[in-house]
């Protein structure tokens, strides 16, 4: 039971990554402001890059790079649509998301001609598994042993990365002159502007953020946890990680419990399949996938404590003119 | 800033032309960076949408799905309201179709199932496009953020009662069995020939007729009725709507009812009209396309049934394009209605206030 138990944790870590980092990239950009349903075509978009720059240059590092500068160049495009231009932030993350599920496919079929797949990539060209030291030794220790080896061992660089970056998000956003700029352009953007600050440039910041983090989740995607691209391989991670958002009410802290929350839920999910419930029956698989969805919309709908959002979320700011 | 100043053909055609030109630009880009020529590639693509019959036949079968969820998408627009579900609601539409015919077709004759038909696709539909509307209402959650969650219940639904409860015993395909022909939509090109009249063989079938009927229905209803008037006023200025006594909560929800039953109709085209049985991700994306078709359409009906046209003649002449140039994907089309979203939505400030002031600075000289 406690194997099984372990085993489950380890893989709600995995799962869980790509979500932490979209999330907290939704966070910087929705705190600022600007809704972000772009995330999907961020994360699709990263996840081909980098996949396809770690197969041609063979090293995940040059890959990451690469994802990071797709998902940082679309989010440019959101930017110049809702900041420069005061397009609706809906329709930009819409147009974003589509022309990413198209673009993909198009390059890849060009580049490798593999029915939209990268080639499989094989050693430096992935992130790979970093045991800990004695982690070998300490296996047989009851409990804290399996726990060390089996559970906190044995990841990726990029899932270690992810929950650091959750303390490092709280303190850029509660405690840095930036992160109370970036609150402050969220709730009120007339009176960061009174203040002689630029709430463009502010929003341009946080939306480079969360193209960062946004192709962490994309690069990790497809080459650390899977080895290579493949057709839709984000698969509503974006989606789901912008309602972990919600439903973490724009806090670092609590979007990381709702992330390892939900990479539970589909940690369940896969091992539930097919397994008979004494006095329940087989529970469908879809239900436990649809919970994140459901408990997302009851969260919204106010049924299970409230959740508000920036009061100038999805607001363009047009300066006034004397 | 008068906008009579400016002239009513800049707004109705100039702009959405230019816009998707510019669309068309970026997208022969892409295909001059993939090496192969963007003149020929355009060629293939207007053969293959309008040269022939069967291929005219195929483009009207697409632009079909496109009218019922560009419809459903400028409904809930004209009241201020983004749905982003079309895509479940569509879904769920067909769910309804679907469980008509399995239970009707062996007992019923045709005219029965019909009728029966349309009203399940609608009321499934707007079934699936009320719960977000009431919680938008009366509860304040956001739209946009239900409807996205609502495709992905309505999905995993879907597949769970397709799996479990519908599908044929013994088979692994993941569909229903296939309805009896007293359940399908008479084929256009069937319904024509004793008329004298031939056309290719397509899967253009009736639904597309209905369609037509819609956007007329849609006309009437958002222009020429007192409903309408209040909708239009909710999403032009919502307090001012509030103030003038509209019930603001009733209709959202009858917006997004409607909006939903408008969507549900792809079900028709595609389970009743083609597919005739119940099957997993129909859809097929026709509800994003939806938000590009009405963005283009400028949320007019007329201008829905173009801009359906003209995707329609998208997803059939890149079908003919990947054809004869292998290199090039039928995703290409995807990215050009990405691109349109782009242009004409997110970027429609861009060119609309210059080319405005433009003109009103003309007027004025």
């Amino acid at each position: 039971m406690f194997e099984t138990l372990i085993l489950m944790l380890d893989a709600t870590m995995r799962v869980s990554t790509p979500l932490i980092f979209a999330a907290l990239a939704g966070l910087y950009s929705e705190r600022a402001g600007i809704v972000d349903i772009g995330l999907e075509g961020k994360i699709l978009g990263s996840a081909f890059a980098a996949a396809a720059a770690a197969s041609v240059f063979g090293s995940a590092w040059i890959g990451l790079c690469f994802g990071i500068m797709a998902s940082v160049g679309l989010a440019m495009i959101h930017g110049f649509a809702c900041i420069t231009h005061r397009g609706d932030h809906i329709v930009s993350g819409v147009a974003i998301n589509t022309i990413v599920a198209g673009l993909t496919v198009t390059l890849s079929m060009h580049w490798f001609g593999m029915g939209g797949q990268t080639p499989a990539l094989t050693g430096d060209a992935r992130f790979l598994d970093i045991t800990f030291p004695f982690a070998d030794a300490l296996e047989s220790v009851p409990v804290i042993g399996s726990i060390y080896s089996n559970l906190l061992s044995g990841h990726n660089i990029l899932v270690y990365l992810a929950f650091l970056m959750v303390p490092i998000t709280y303190w850029a956003i509660y405690k840095t002159r930036f992160g109370l700029r970036l609150r402050a352009v969220g709730e009120n953007p007339h009176a960061v502007d009174t203040a002689g600050i630029s709430v463009s440039f502010i929003r341009y910041r946080a939306l480079i953020i969360c193209g960062i983090l946004c192709g962490l989740a994309g690069a990790y995607l497809s080459t650390a946890h899977n080895a290579g691209f493949l057709k839709d391989m984000s698969a509503g991670k974006g989606y789901m990680a912008l309602a972990a958002l919600i439903f973490g009410k724009w806090r670092p802290v609590p979007v990381l419990l709702a992330c390892l929350l939900f990479g539970f839920l589909d940690a369940v999910a896969v091992r539930m399949q097919g397994v008979e419930i004494p006095g329940i029956g087989q529970v469908p698989v879809q239900a436990i996938e649809v919970l994140p969805y459901v408990l997302t919309v009851l969260l919204l709908a106010g049924f299970i404590g409230k959740a508000i959002g920036p009061k100038a979320i999805g607001r363009p700011y047009v300066k006034e003119r004397a | 800033m008068s906008q009579a100043k400016v002239p009513a053909w800049v707004n109705v055609a100039l702009i959405p032309v230019l816009n998707i030109l510019l669309a068309f630009l970026v997208s022969g880009l892409v295909i001059l960076a993939i090496g192969e020529n963007p003149i020929e590639a355009a060629g293939y693509l207007i053969y293959g949408a309008f040269g022939y019959d069967e291929g005219m036949g195929y483009t009207l079968y697409y632009a079909t799905n496109l009218i019922f969820t560009g419809l459903a998408v400028s409904v809930a627009f004209k009241g201020g309201l983004f749905n982003i579900g079309g895509e479940g609601q569509a879904y769920i539409g067909g769910l309804g179709v679907g469980l008509i015919c399995l239970s009707l077709d062996h007992t019923m004759p045709f005219y029965v199932i019909a009728p029966l038909a349309v009203i399940g696709a609608a009321v499934f539909g707007a079934a699936w496009g009320y719960i977000p509307a009431y919680l938008q209402a009366r509860r304040g959650s956001h739209i946009v953020i239900t409807t996205i969650m609502f495709n992905f219940i309505a999905s995993s639904l879907m597949v769970y009662l397709i799996v479990n409860w519908l599908k044929q015993d013994g088979r692994m395909a993941p569909n229903s069995r296939t309805f009896e022909e007293n359940a399908w939509l008479p084929y256009l090109h069937e319904v024509f020939s004793p008329l004298g009249i031939e056309i290719g063989d397509s899967p253009l079938n009736l639904s597309f007729i209905w369609a037509l009927l819609c956007c007329v229905f849609v006309w009437g209803l958002v222009w020429h009725t007192r409903w309408g008037y209040q909708l239009r006023t909710l999403g032009t200025n919502p307090t001012a709507a509030r103030y003038a006594g509209i019930d603001t909560a009733k209709v959202t929800i009858w917006a997004m009812l409607i909006s939903g039953g408008l969507a549900g109709f792809v079900g028709l085209n595609e389970i009743m009209g083609v597919n005739h049985n119940l099957l997993l991700n129909f859809t097929a994306g026709y509800g994003f396309a939806g938000i590009a078709v009405a963005l283009m359409g400028r949320n007019n009906p007329i201008g829905i049934i173009l801009a359906a046209i003209l995707f329609g003649a998208l997803y059939q002449g890149g079908a003919e394009l990947a054809f004869e140039i292998p290199t090039i994907t039928p995703e290409i089309v995807v990215v050009i209605q990405g691109l349109v979203i782009l242009f004409s939505g997110a970027l429609e400030h861009m060119f609309k206030d210059r080319i405005e002031g433009f003109f009103i600075r003309r007027a004025v000289a």
